[in-house]
């Protein structure tokens, strides 16, 4: 369940961005979440609803955009769609792969009023 | 901010122990006044309040103090290992065996994370060397403030070896630095080969893999060349070690490991 420091950690950061900016509540926040990040959805939506409540994150909602995995094939060097850790490079056909984007874990804005 | 479930109440509910010392506990009470029920509409509009762009890591506080708690290991030259496993792999047994061979070589202490308890803490007491025990409450890994408090009441010796037991899981550990050297993942005979094909997150993370209870090989349908090679599709730089730590058998490369990492010539 460490989707639940997940969600504390991002109410931390957006609630003091927004009270830097005196607002009063915070409508939208927008993640990018890589597929390749360790984070099942629908447990940190349950667990940022719960941990939101009584805190200017309180109602927002999330806007989650996905971020596919890619790496390089340490064999043939090319670039590769990668949606697990278990990906054969359909280029060569071996295995080991360079993970370059799909464990993102980010903020990427906030809407608030 | 309950930490543990997220309520709404004040309160830490992570504690931090030696053995011996008094039992603190979470116990405050957990109403829950909201619904479990909810769905999630699709995105409201928002043509109203302002856009901020925020552009910041989520674990950006976790992984800052992680590079805090490195740069403290670097400087007094402690060699800080993180081991991770399931509950019941044999990390505790491990340390004990190891820690019983090293420790007239070099100065040694350990941090135990478990949910409840002092037992492990306990456990490596009784070896002669200083132990703090984290208690995460209902948490289920450690962090790196954390380790940044129990390192702060252990105060490691320089040039000495620090094993950091994460709490029995093979999940969410893998997310959260600590400031290690390493990661170490360890599976036991018993629990089947496919598990680094089950739990990649861990094994794509760890740098090096120990396969232990080698001793109940004969007793179990766990074939060690295959889980190697399944360990090895996550993460072709794992470096791997058979061993028991019951019997001893394959403990010696694991200390001739440790003696070039924590003196190297």
């Amino acid at each position: 369940m460490h989707e639940m420091s997940i969600a504390l950690n991002i109410i931390d950061i957006v609630s003091s961005q927004a009270r830097a900016e005196q607002a009063q509540k915070i409508n939208q926040i927008e993640l990018e979440i890589g597929e390749l990040a360790g984070i099942m959805i629908d447990s940190l939506e349950f667990c940022f609803e719960a941990a939101s409540k009584n805190t200017l994150a309180d109602g927002a909602s999330l806007s989650i955009i996905r971020i596919p995995g890619k790496g390089i094939c340490h064999h043939c060097h090319n670039e590769i769609d990668v949606d697990n850790f278990i990906t054969v490079c359909p280029n060569c056909g071996g295995f080991g792969v360079e993970i370059t984007q799909g464990k993102e874990l980010k903020i990427r804005s906030i809407n608030i009023d | 901010m309950c930490d543990t479930c997220g309520c709404g109440q004040p309160g830490d509910p992570v504690t931090i122990r030696k053995p011996g010392q008094e039992n603190i506990t979470h116990n405050h009470d957990h109403p829950h006044p909201h619904s479990h029920d909810h769905t999630h509409e699709s995105e409201p509009s928002h043509d109203h309040g302002r856009t901020l762009r925020v552009e910041q890591d989520i674990l950006l506080k976790n992984n800052l103090l992680a590079e805090r708690n490195r740069g403290y290991f670097e400087a007094k030259k402690i060699f800080a290992l993180n081991l991770v496993s399931s509950p019941g792999s044999g990390k505790t047994t491990l340390l004990e065996r190891t820690i019983a061979t090293l420790k007239q070589e070099f100065p040694i202490a350990v941090i135990e994370g478990d949910q409840q308890s002092l037992r492990d803490a306990d456990r490596i007491e009784k070896t002669g060397v200083p132990v703090v025990q984290i208690n995460t409450g209902t948490g289920c890994h450690l962090d790196a403030d954390m380790i940044n408090r129990a390192v702060h009441e252990l105060d490691p010796k320089d040039q000495s070896l620090l094993f950091i037991e994460n709490v029995g899981n093979l999940v969410c550990p893998a997310l959260f630095e600590l400031g290690e050297a390493h990661k170490i993942v360890i599976i036991s005979v018993t629990e089947g080969d496919d598990k680094p094909q089950k739990y990649p997150t861990m094994f794509s993370v760890a740098d090096i893999c120990i396969i232990n209870k080698t001793d109940l090989l004969p007793y179990v349908d766990f074939d060690l060349e295959a889980c190697k090679q399944n360990a090895s599709q996550v993460n072709s730089h794992l470096q791997f070690f058979d061993l028991s730590a019951k019997t001893g058998e394959g403990l010696d490369q694991w200390f001739e490991w440790i003696r070039k990492q924590v003196k190297p010539s």
